[in-house]
């Protein structure tokens, strides 16, 4: 849980009131706080004079806007077709095993979570991960155990 | 004229003075630019395939004070990624390109969406942007181009359910008609082009429809970029001559052992090695967007099948009951097929299923599960059961 304080009055000042600056508002807090809460979302509605439902329901349509808790750095892992066909398998197991959860779970100190997406156009630099937004790619269990050691140690 | 090779070309990312291009396409007429479209017959390079020319004219024909130029850049199809190597690479073409076909249509205003997993391109593309904008000013032109990123949604690349999002709502496709030319974004006419598109467009502007239509065939005309993946020596992004086939395709990038090669990604045409020398990669035999995808022998067709079914029963966006359910469906039957739950003749129904969604569904998403589900189904019907 976090405190959403002033971040969604900033953001509204910064992107509008508008039923269209909700998409911008709602990425916003997730680029800071990696999801949505309950909170976070009524707060939202509030200010932007719509019901709560339909921040949820607009939310909860994208995956990159979590309505369930994540941790600090989400890793996402492209198990669309090439990715899959290049080792996409390997990348997840070394991962698990590194942070000792499974695919969709958060680690307990709230530092990692791990899901799988869906293709996230590195085909051609097949197996490829996203850690928030940033892409890693031409990935083996070696350099995606060091990548990982780096963010561990952040 | 036989076509030996394959001919690269090298016009998207071309060095050019994009200021120049600029003036000499704001100098010419809305009516201008629009013939020049049309005469190149350049056609949509989102995968569609909708001749620009068109789209400016029709868009162009509304009568509205407040029009929009949308840049897609949600590049979603599973293969595709030479959005992203454009917008990286060239923005400024971007750019310059919604630009004049603000000019053609008359907007003033353009938006880009760009997909959510691309958000690490943003604070280049802003330092980009603002360069633009200054050079637009000192052009002494009024143009306005702002970025709307999306949040994962393979739907949003859907023009219409791509307004909804920008609107700031679930980005479900909207009915047709109304059309984007007539009511688009915040319902106002809107064009709405791919981002090398409008790449293209600007180069068409710079070097005369006459040049880009030597490039080509009757039906596809120019070249394009191809992003290249799957069992290659060589993924990457080419851009071609349009007319090839999918045989001298596999001749350049193959492996030696290349059983099949979809066209168009996980929405597009699965062409097995039998028909790779009558198949033309175009808008006369299979369209695609960009993305081509090499399988060699050791590769299960079920597994590709598979992936891209589980890839279609999550991303719809589950409005429409034959798209939501069909793909669930189709899934679960080859599922049930592979495991001798039930015949194999069970195929033929699911194969009926197909057809119906592509009658059924409401958008291009659901209408287009049937391409990847019956080329690969009716092409490697043994590969599906056994």
């Amino acid at each position: 849980m976090y405190q959403v304080g002033n971040l969604v009055k900033e953001l509204s000042d910064k992107h509008g009131r508008m039923r269209e600056s909700l998409m911008p508002i709602l990425q916003g807090i997730v680029l800071k706080h990696n999801y949505l809460t309950d909170e976070a979302m009524v707060e939202v509605a509030k200010e932007l004079d719509i019901s709560a439902a339909e921040v949820y329901g607009t939310a909860s349509f994208y995956t990159f806007l979590d309505t369930q808790v994540k941790g600090k750095y989400i890793i996402r892992v492209c198990k669309t077709i090439t990715c899959s066909m290049k080792g996409k398998s390997d990348i997840i197991h070394t991962i698990e095993e590194m942070l000792k959860i499974k695919v969709g779970e958060t680690t307990t100190d709230r530092q990692f979570s791990l899901i799988e997406t869906n293709c996230i156009g590195w085909c051609h630099k097949a197996p490829a991960i996203l850690i928030n937004e940033l892409p890693y790619t031409e990935l083996t269990p070696e350099k995606v155990s060091e990548i990982i050691k780096d963010y561990m140690q952040k | 004229m036989e076509k030996k090779g394959l001919n690269k070309v090298d016009l998207i990312f071309e060095n050019i003075e994009p200021k120049e291009v600029l003036i000499k396409a704001f100098k010419m007429s809305s009516t201008e630019i629009i013939q020049n479209m049309l005469d190149s017959g350049l056609k949509g390079r989102g995968g569609a395939g909708f001749p620009t020319g068109l789209k400016w004219k029709y868009t162009s024909a509304e009568k509205s004070p407040e029009k929009y130029i949308v840049c897609n850049a949600d590049e979603g199809e599973p293969g595709t990624f030479k959005d992203r190597e454009i917008l990286d690479r060239v923005s400024v073409k971007v750019h310059g390109g919604m630009a004049i076909a603000g000019r053609a249509i008359g907007a003033k205003k353009g938006i880009v969406y760009l997909r959510g997993e691309y958000r690490y391109l943003l604070p280049k593309l802003m330092i980009e942007l603002e360069s633009f904008h200054k050079m637009i000013k000192e052009i002494g032109y009024e143009f306005d181009i702002e970025y709307r990123m999306g949040s994962g949604a393979y739907i949003c690349g859907e023009e219409s359910a791509l307004f909804e999002s920008i609107e700031g709502k679930r980005g479900e496709p909207r009915n047709k008609p109304p059309y984007p030319t007539v009511s688009g974004v915040f319902n106002k006419p809107t064009s709405i082009n791919n981002v090398e598109t409008l790449v293209t467009a600007m180069m068409i502007i710079n070097h005369g429809a006459k040049n880009f239509i030597q490039y080509g065939t009757k039906d596809s005309r120019g070249s394009k970029v191809f992003s290249v993946s799957g069992d290659t020596p060589t993924p990457g992004i080419f851009e071609l001559e349009l007319g090839m086939t999918v045989r001298q395709f596999v001749n350049e990038f193959g492996d030696g052992d290349t059983k099949a090669v979809q066209v168009g990604g996980a929405s597009g045409f699965c062409v097995p090695r039998k028909k790779f020398d009558e198949t033309i990669i175009g808008f006369e035999g299979v369209p695609t967007g960009g993305s081509m995808k090499l399988f060699n022998s050791s590769r299960s067709m079920y597994n590709v099948l598979h992936n891209y079914l589980d890839f279609f029963t999550e991303e719809s966006c589950g409005q429409c009951t034959p798209c939501r359910v069909g793909c669930q469906q189709l899934l679960l039957g080859i599922e049930k097929v592979k495991k001798s739950e039930v015949k194999s003749t069970y195929l033929t129904e699911l194969m009926k299923l197909a057809d119906t969604m592509k009658i059924a569904a409401k958008c291009g998403l659901g209408q287009s599960v049937g391409n990847a589900f019956k080329s690969i189904v009716g092409n490697f019907r043994e590969e599906i059961i056994y």
